[in-house]
């Protein structure tokens, strides 16, 4: 299983005074449980990206192939390919409606046009998965926290049992424990599940630690689809993008110009430290 | 999808029309409309037709943006017209069974049509070519005088004007959320009214709780600003008549007195 966009390019209000480019010919293949970081400035058409992935979009040119299917093509249902690819957008507490938890999860797998009960056991499972105990399952979605509110709408489109999940900064706002517990699910369920995972995010640490592949988009265009470690290598121009390596990354490129050899190519704290004890121990032995 | 609709919607462009003080285009559409109600005669038409086609070529809004507008009133100008076509008494010209259309009637019809057409014309052309704020600005100068009434003019204003300012966030709202339901499998568009009715709920439940939340962080911000009223408040961007509305009063005076003369004429 794979998702494919090929040539997408989209023109908001064409033939207006307002038109502009969102999408200039984007084209990459996202391999089956891959977990993709997705980076670029404010505008920089992040978010008309995802919204094509999953077709709420329709491209001006181009297309997206999801298991070699055309899902913009005729004869395409729609409603079974939002099932299979997730998409979580930006503050997504804000479309709860429900009276309560358990129902607005329900809220997916019925409109898939799975019975009560058996759309009441994904729900369940859904709400396991981010973590949300029992006790809240029959309040009232509104008085929950902020953090609580995300997870439940995060559980709502898991509850469909996606292939491919895709959220659009599901961290934005939270306090780091909340951020921490959204991460933690999301990287159980990408190495447990082996869904394909699309992160649209701000932080380069975040995206240095879980992402195997990074799409960086610049300018209505995409500019790298590649390793995290040899996208950060191009920090210099990641900057020009109004973006920037991981703090890590800045810390090797300072240590190897006052001459201690460390891998250029960290980005995490862990690796960071691994580099660190090696040059000291290095140091010992010689 | 939503994106597209026009409530008022403003057309950016260069062009004389924008620069004019919104009093000014307040008044000439004012000025207009009345116009079209006062003559009956070819004649008028034709200086309205020659008035109103010379004021969208200075707009420089292309001619769809303008047309687009009609097409809110077409059930209202197809009603109006066959009613005036069929019904008005005079000399049959055509008569087939009940179906009869007289002279006078295909006048009427044709005159009603003209008239209703420019009507909605005139006024988009207006709100084409000013923002919503300075719209507002420009009614609260000019009925400034009612205030001696005790009517809260300044707070009417300031309501229209955050009202008008909330109809494009509003309806990005409601694309967001109708975007993320659909993710989730909704349908807006299939089935019978209950069922429409019903999948509209998901939709008004987190529409209406965000139009209240973001009223009340309004409110606030509003209020941390010290906002209390219109009592001496200046303006940012007072509104000045320039030389150019002056050349836009006289034309319009002119225009005026000239539909008013052609109902003095014969035919």
């Amino acid at each position: 299983m794979s998702l494919k966009a090929e040539h997408l390019t989209h023109i908001y209000q064409a033939g207006t005074a307002m038109e502009s480019c969102a999408l200039r010919d984007v084209s990459f293949e996202i391999e089956d449980g891959l977990f993709v970081g997705l980076i670029g400035h404010t505008g920089s058409g992040k978010s008309t990206l995802i919204q094509h992935l999953n077709g709420l979009l329709r491209p001006s040119s181009g297309t997206v192939y999801l298991d070699g299917e055309d899902i913009f093509s005729e004869g395409c249902d729609m409603r079974k390919v939002r099932a299979r690819i997730g998409l979580v957008f930006q503050y997504p507490e804000y479309q709860l409606f429900e009276q309560d938890v358990l129902t607005d999860v329900k809220f997916g797998p019925k409109n898939m046009g799975l019975s009560d009960e058996e759309a009441e056991k994904k729900a369940i499972e859904a709400l396991k998965v981010v973590g949300l105990a029992e006790e809240y399952y029959k309040r009232s979605p509104f008085e929950l926290s902020g953090g609580q509110k995300r997870r439940v709408a995060i559980a709502g489109v898991l509850s469909m049992e996606p292939k491919v999940l895709i959220l659009d900064e599901p961290t934005a706002g939270l306090d780091p424990k909340g951020r921490d517990e959204i991460l933690g699910s999301i990287d159980r369920l990408h190495r447990e599940r082996g869904l394909t995972i699309i992160l649209v995010s701000h932080s380069m640490e975040d995206v240095a630690e879980y992402a195997d592949k990074l799409l960086v988009m610049d300018g209505s265009e995409l500019r790298y689809f590649d390793t995290p470690k040899a996208v950060f290598r191009h920090f210099k121009e990641l900057e020009h993008m109004g973006l920037a390596a991981p703090q890590i990354t800045y810390l090797a490129s300072d240590l190897r110009k006052a001459g201690f050899q460390v891998d250029q190519d960290m980005s995490t704290v862990e690796e960071a430290r691994k580099e660190i004890r090696k040059l000291f121990r290095g140091n010992d032995e010689g | 999808m939503l994106r597209d609709i026009t409530i008022g919607q403003y057309y950016p462009a260069p062009s004389v029309l924008h620069r004019l003080d919104p009093r000014t285009k307040l008044a000439g559409t004012m000025l207009y409309l009345l116009s079209l109600f006062m003559t009956d005669s070819v004649v008028g038409y034709a200086i309205a037709t020659v008035f109103l086609v010379s004021s969208i070529k200075l707009s420089k809004v292309p001619f769809r943006f303008i047309v687009k507008g009609l097409k809110a009133i077409i059930i209202l100008l197809v009603l109006s017209v066959s009613f005036n076509l069929f019904l008005t008494p005079g000399e049959p010209l055509f008569e087939f069974g009940f179906i009869r259309i007289t002279i006078e009637g295909i006048k009427t019809a044709g005159f009603m049509a003209i008239r209703l057409i420019y009507l909605v014309i005139g006024s988009s052309l207006m709100t084409l070519t000013t923002t919503p704020n300075a719209l507002t600005d420009g009614l609260e100068k000019s009925l400034g005088f009612m205030k001696r009434f005790g009517v809260p003019v300044h707070e009417i204003a300031m309501m229209m004007s955050i009202a008008l300012r909330f109809i494009p966030i509003l309806v990005e709202e409601t694309d967001k959320i109708m975007k993320a339901q659909t993710a989730r499998g909704a349908d807006f568009e299939s089935g019978g009214l209950v069922k429409k009715a019903k999948a509209m709920v998901p939709l008004l439940v987190p529409l209406f709780l965000s139009a209240f939340r973001r009223a009340a962080d309004l409110a606030m911000a509003m209020e941390a600003r010290c906002y209390h009223g219109g009592e001496g408040r200046t303006r940012m961007r007072p509104l000045r008549y320039g030389c150019l509305d002056k050349k836009a009063y006289i034309i319009l005076i002119i225009y005026f007195t000239a539909m008013a003369l052609t109902n003095l004429l014969p035919w």
